[in-house]
Formats: structure tokens, C-alpha cells, sequence
């Protein structure tokens, strides 16, 4: 079945807040293998001038991914999970998240558009602080295998 | 620090494991199962479990901290997925990352291009980095 495209322009809330811990983001760190020691030790983050330990960068798409459930599990959409892969990412950041910001998302339906057989699915998460700052922008291109809509003679 | 277009930055290669899909399945909160389960791989008509996209982009983004420093942060990274990599039950599997200045911007904002590879293969394409190289002050 093909992708409600109906939706696009659709915006939803992310649910809760986010607390970003320091213990998060070097878990986070640990799981990439990270080890420069901006990423997980305090004093070596502050000496390079930064309030608190810094996300490694993908971390954003993480939060992506916690405030994306809205259209992600949205029935009306019409995501068959077993058909879809990972497309394009990508992040543009404002700032670094650090331990300690308290985040909310809103996730929003780009563009859904037919490729060959497939259907490119592009949400766009804005991740901020509860204040209203705006921190980064991840946009999540998911391609939906062989979904494309019948083309009508 | 030279910061001319075609500037190599130092090489790294990874091993990835089974574990290590575990461990960045939970650290990232992505617990879909083509990552874990050999039975939702082959489901989905896969040879192996395979690499989480974001994790392949987080092990190429450490070329670029590796060499840019504890001051710097990337603020534009895209990145396009072009073949999945499988990981086997037993061992690893070897992936290989490089980069190259592709210019500067502005004073020290620089554009890296990236690449992760799987033997000859791409694993990525349209990989790039914008890297701000001082973006706090102490």
C-alpha cells in the first residue's frame, strides 16, 4: 500500500521532555566507539571551553527517533516497517547538545515522492530547548520499497 | 593544521561486531530487529543482521573528531545509504574511513568529504561534514 500522501505538511509533538544526561551521551559515546575524551570526561569538555559534555554528532538522530514516533506510528500514514530502509540522513546543528538540556521535537512530513517503484519518505525533526531555542534540524529520508502508487494509464 | 582543499584526514578503520550492533541498538534507542535478529534479516531477505545506517555514520563521523579536536562540531552532515552491511554470528566485519578537505568555507569552517567503505565498496555516498574548528572559546 502506498504512502498517504495527504499528510505531507503534517506536524506532530514529540511527546515528553528529553533530559540529556551525561551518563547518556557516554553511553552514547562507548557505543561508536568513541573515546576522544571531549566526549566523556567533564574537565577536559570545560577546558575546551564547552559548559558540559558535548553529544557526539549523530546523537541528535537519536532524539530524532524518540520524538519521531508521531508519524513514524501514525496508521493513517501507512508505514509497512518490513519494506522500509534507511535513505539519507541528515543534521544541521545550531549548537552542540550538552548534558543537562532538557529537549522537546517536533516532527513534521517533508515530502513523500515516488522513486522508481519506491516512495521517499523525508520527515524533518526541530529539536528544542523547552525555552523555544531552536538546537538542530534532522531530516530522515526513509525509502519505502516498492510502494510507488500505480501509475494510471 | 593544513586546511587546503584535498588535505587527507588520518584514515581509521573499524571492526564491527554482533556486540557492538547490541551495544548501539540500545545506547541509540533503535531496536529494530534486522539489527539483532537473524530471523527478521532474512525476513527481509537480508545475508546477516546488518550495520544500523546511524551507526555507520557516527563511526565515519569520528574521522572528523579524531582529527578536529575537543573545540570543534559538525554542523551540517548528510550522508546518503547506499549498501547495507552485513555482520556475521562470529567475528567481524571490517569497514574503512577516510576523509578529504574539500575547501574552507569561511576562517575555519572547512567541508570534508567522506568516505566508508566495505572492501571497494561504498558504503555511503554523498557523505559530507561542514566543521566548525573553534566553535567555543575557553
Amino acid at each position: 500500500m502506498s504512502l498517504n500522501r495527504a499528510l505531507v505538511g503534517s506536524s506532530y509533538d514529540g511527546g515528553s521532555e528529553f533530559d540529556v544526561s551525561r551518563q547518556k551521551l557516554r553511553e552514547f559515546a562507548a557505543s561508536l566507539g568513541e573515546q576522544s575524551p571531549v566526549f566523556h570526561e567533564l574537565d577536559v569538555a570545560r577546558a575546551a571551553g564547552h559548559p558540559d559534555l558535548p553529544a557526539a554528532p549523530t546523537f541528535a538522530a537519536v532524539l530524532s527517533l524518540v520524538f519521531g514516533s508521531g508519524p513514524r506510528r501514525d496508521p493513517e500514514l501507512g508505514i509497512d516497517y518490513s519494506r522500509i530502509v534507511h535513505g539519507e540522513q541528515r543534521i544541521v546543528s545550531r549548537r552542540a547538545i550538552y548534558a543537562g538540556d532538557v529537549l522537546v521535537g517536533r516532527t513534521s512530513i517533508e515530502e513523500i515522492r515516488t522513486a522508481g517503484r519506491n516512495e521517499l519518505l523525508r520527515l524533518r525533526c526541530i529539536i528544542l530547548t523547552v525555552d523555544g531555542e531552536e538546537v538542530c534540524r534532522v531530516d530522515s529520508t526513509l525509502v519505502s520499497r516498492g510502494t510507488a502508487p500505480e501509475q494510471s494509464a | 593544521m593544513s586546511l587546503a582543499t584535498g588535505t587527507p584526514l588520518p584514515a581509521l578503520s573499524f571492526e564491527v561486531t554482533r556486540a557492538q550492533l547490541v551495544r548501539y541498538a540500545g545506547a541509540s534507542l533503535d531496536f529494530n530487529p534486522i539489527h539483532w535478529s537473524d530471523a527478521a534479516a532474512a525476513a527481509a531477505g537480508l545475508p546477516d543482521v546488518i550495520v544500523h545506517g546511524m551507526l555507520s555514520m557516527g563511526l565515519v563521523a569520528r574521522v572528523v573528531t579524531a582529527w578536529a579536536g575537543p573545540a570543534a562540531r559538525i554542523v551540517d552532515f548528510r550522508v546518503r545509504f547506499a549498501t547495507p552491511v552485513p555482520v556475521p554470528a562470529v567475528g567481524f566485519v571490517r569497514l574503512h574511513a577516510a576523509g578529504t578537505i574539500l575547501r574552507q568555507l569561511e576562517d575555519g569552517v572547512v567541508e570534508i568529504e567522506l568516505v566508508l567503505r566495505l572492501g571497494e565498496t561504498d558504503v555511503l555516498k554523498n557523505a559530507l561534514a561542514v566543521v566548525r574548528l573553534a566553535d567555543v572559546h575557553s
